[in-house]
């Protein structure tokens, strides 16, 4: 038995209970699960052994998943996004797949791969006749690709009772009231897409849907479709706060607002909080490869570290909060030694949500479970969780292990800085020297010795930057994830440093 | 003969004696015998029919809709309701309790 119970069980008890779209025009989960019981017979009757979906966020990505499931077919969603070359190198390492592709997208599918337009079998599923034995919950559910922002993408493994865990886990069976809405704009091919599909039915929560964002139609869709919960990235939030420019948000009846897949600034947060006083904010921490989230900052932790003058209590609102029950953390250090609170090290994860698992490569975890992140973290003494970024992106210089993570902090609280990434770039005495990427908040461009100066102040000696650069802007993946490599290589490739 | 179901996580069962179906939020470490009204719970696929057995005395106050049900002390082993009837859910003839929900915040 897998996902597909989750539908199973919600139509079961509130078959009539709008699942997607408005109020007044939306389809039921009676609907739903029809369409995904007679979509998983088409999708059998292809003779295919993976299903990909290329295509926006819609009332039919959630079909499709739950149709996959019931299937037995394993569901991977694409950027469609990517160029075509990526697009067909990603198709070309699965095997036997058929492609739901949307009718702007169909025409990037390769040449012999079946492919099925997401409207078209939509509709049909509504009348084919359902069929196709159980699936096995040790079958892979779900597989998506990293990012590929550090290295080339990887297939993660989600096998149904990872998915399975994760749900049951950490959410309520119909904890959703009647006139709750969830607004989701992250795509199907991110996690969190996936992670919604799952809570929502299983909470018996409607969700509405945003397929290309903008700060203006993020906040007038929610307006619309009575939105009580959203899930953004931090670039999302970042430019609905940029447009509100200091302006109340005005959405009383968005009652929860989480926010996770990269790193948000303080003063992002800040004016957030600001901009939606009667929101409860929730910060959420996961990877791809342990199934969506493994640790919360919960509304009342946002409020205590916010009203509290107490130091060691007010940072962890940078902090991604504590794990979820079920999910155990270990920070290690040098040679995988486990260190105490407030000692820096590799974040290992274990729990039965955690797949660490590839395609092509296989499982990772080691002996006892546990699965290496590769994020650098620390918990404070009460065990809240923070995230000091990528190990891969610790910068060595002069032979000192350096978190961008900290600088950028510091950073980010000049009032002149939007927005800040510092990375190491090849340096023949040092290693590594550091670069602050700035962009500067409008009007107030700031010096580069006055940043120093600020630095200097705020940081040990060996982590002042040693260099500034500005830049109008900084490149971001569509899911807020900063390319770092992209910025690295453009400042090598310089002809010389100023 | 009634082959006992396999409590895995994410397995669903059906009772013999009422309309109580759960879902097995979390597997048993030890030996576990899910029964419902009396009766040991079936696989929601089984072959065999529900029958016409009644709850047990004593073992039929009832299931919950979206209440999670473990062994008193314990808590290793749970399962969810995800459809309520008349019988009890008890480990052989221990009744399971109700499990307070946890109020993790949403994050999806």
């Amino acid at each position: 038995m897998g996902i597909e119970a989750l539908l199973d069980m919600t139509s079961g008890v509130v078959p009539d209970r709008v699942a997607t779209g408005s109020t007044t025009r939306g389809r039921c989960f009676a609907d739903m699960a029809r369409r995904a019981a007679g979509g998983a017979a088409l999708l059998t009757a292809t003779g295919a052994r993976h299903v990909v979906y290329l295509g926006v966020q819609s009332e039919v990505f959630p079909v499709a998943v739950y149709a996959a499931a019931a299937a037995s077919l394993p569901m991977t969603p694409l950027n469609y996004r990517l160029p075509d070359v990526d697009l067909a190198e990603l198709i070309g390492r699965l095997d036997r797949p058929v492609v739901l592709a949307d009718s702007e997208q169909r025409h990037r599918v390769p040449v012999g791969v079946p492919v099925l337009t997401t409207a078209e079998w939509f509709a049909h599923a509504a009348e084919a006749e359902p069929a196709g034995p159980p699936g096995n919950p040790s079958d892979v559910a779900v597989m998506l690709f990293t990012s590929g922002t550090t290295a080339r993408p990887k297939g993660v493994l989600l096998r149904h009772d990872h998915l399975m865990a994760y749900v049951l886990g950490s959410a309520e069976f119909l904890a959703a009231g009647d006139d709750d809405c969830a607004l989701v704009a992250v795509p199907p091919y991110h996690i969190a897409g996936i992670a919604s599909v799952l809570s929502n039915v299983y909470a018996g929560r409607r969700v509405a849907y945003l397929a290309d964002f903008t700060p203006r139609g993020w906040l007038e869709t929610v307006h619309r479709e009575g939105v009580t919960h959203a899930l953004v990235v931090p670039t999302m939030l970042a430019r609905v706060v940029r447009h509100l420019d200091g302006a109340p948000a005005d959405v009383p009846g968005l009652r929860s607002l989480a926010y996770g897949g990269a790193k948000l600034s303080a003063s992002v947060l800040q004016a957030a909080l600001a901009a939606f006083p009667t929101t409860d904010f929730v910060n959420a921490y996961g990877l791809t490869e342990t199934s969506s989230t493994i640790a919360v900052l919960g509304p009342e932790d946002h409020r205590a570290a916010f009203a509290s003058d107490d130091p060691g209590v007010r940072r962890r609102l940078t902090s991604v909060g504590r794990p979820l029950p079920g999910v155990e953390v270990s920070i290690r250090g040098e040679h995988g030694r486990e260190v105490g609170p407030e000692e820096s090290g590799e974040l290992w994860v274990r729990g039965p949500q955690v797949s660490g698992e590839y395609a092509g490569i296989g499982s990772v975890l080691d002996k006892d479970g546990w699965f290496p992140t590769r994020d650098v973290a620390w918990v404070d003494a009460a065990g809240y969780l923070f995230i000091d970024g990528r190990g891969d992106d610790t910068i060595v210089r002069g032979g000192e292990n350096i978190a961008p993570a900290e600088i950028e902090a510091v950073l980010d609280r000049h009032p002149g800085i939007a927005e800040v990434a510092v990375v190491g770039i090849p340096d023949e005495e040092w290693g590594q020297r550091t670069v602050a990427v700035v962009v500067s908040s409008d009007g107030d461009i700031p010096d580069a010795e006055g940043l120093r100066a600020w630095s200097r102040e705020r940081l040990r000696s060996s982590r002042t930057p040693d260099e500034f650069v500005f830049r109008p802007t900084l490149p971001y993946t569509p899911t807020g994830k900063l390319l770092r490599r992209q910025l690295v290589a453009e400042l090598a490739a310089r002809p010389t440093a100023s | 003969m009634t082959e006992p179901a396999r409590l895995t996580t994410g397995a669903r069962l059906r009772s013999q004696v009422c309309s109580t179906e759960v879902i097995v939020v979390r597997p048993p470490k030890g030996a576990v015998e899910l029964t419902c009204g009396g009766a040991p719970m079936l696989a929601l696929d089984a072959a065999q029919p529900g029958g016409t057995a009644t709850p047990e005395a004593g073992l039929d106050t009832g299931t919950q809709l979206g209440k999670r049900y473990a062994i008193a002390g314990e808590d290793d082993f749970e399962v969810l309701v995800t459809k309520p009837g008349v019988g009890s859910l008890a480990d052989g003839r221990t009744p399971l309790e109700i499990k307070a929900a946890k109020a993790l915040p949403s994050s999806d």
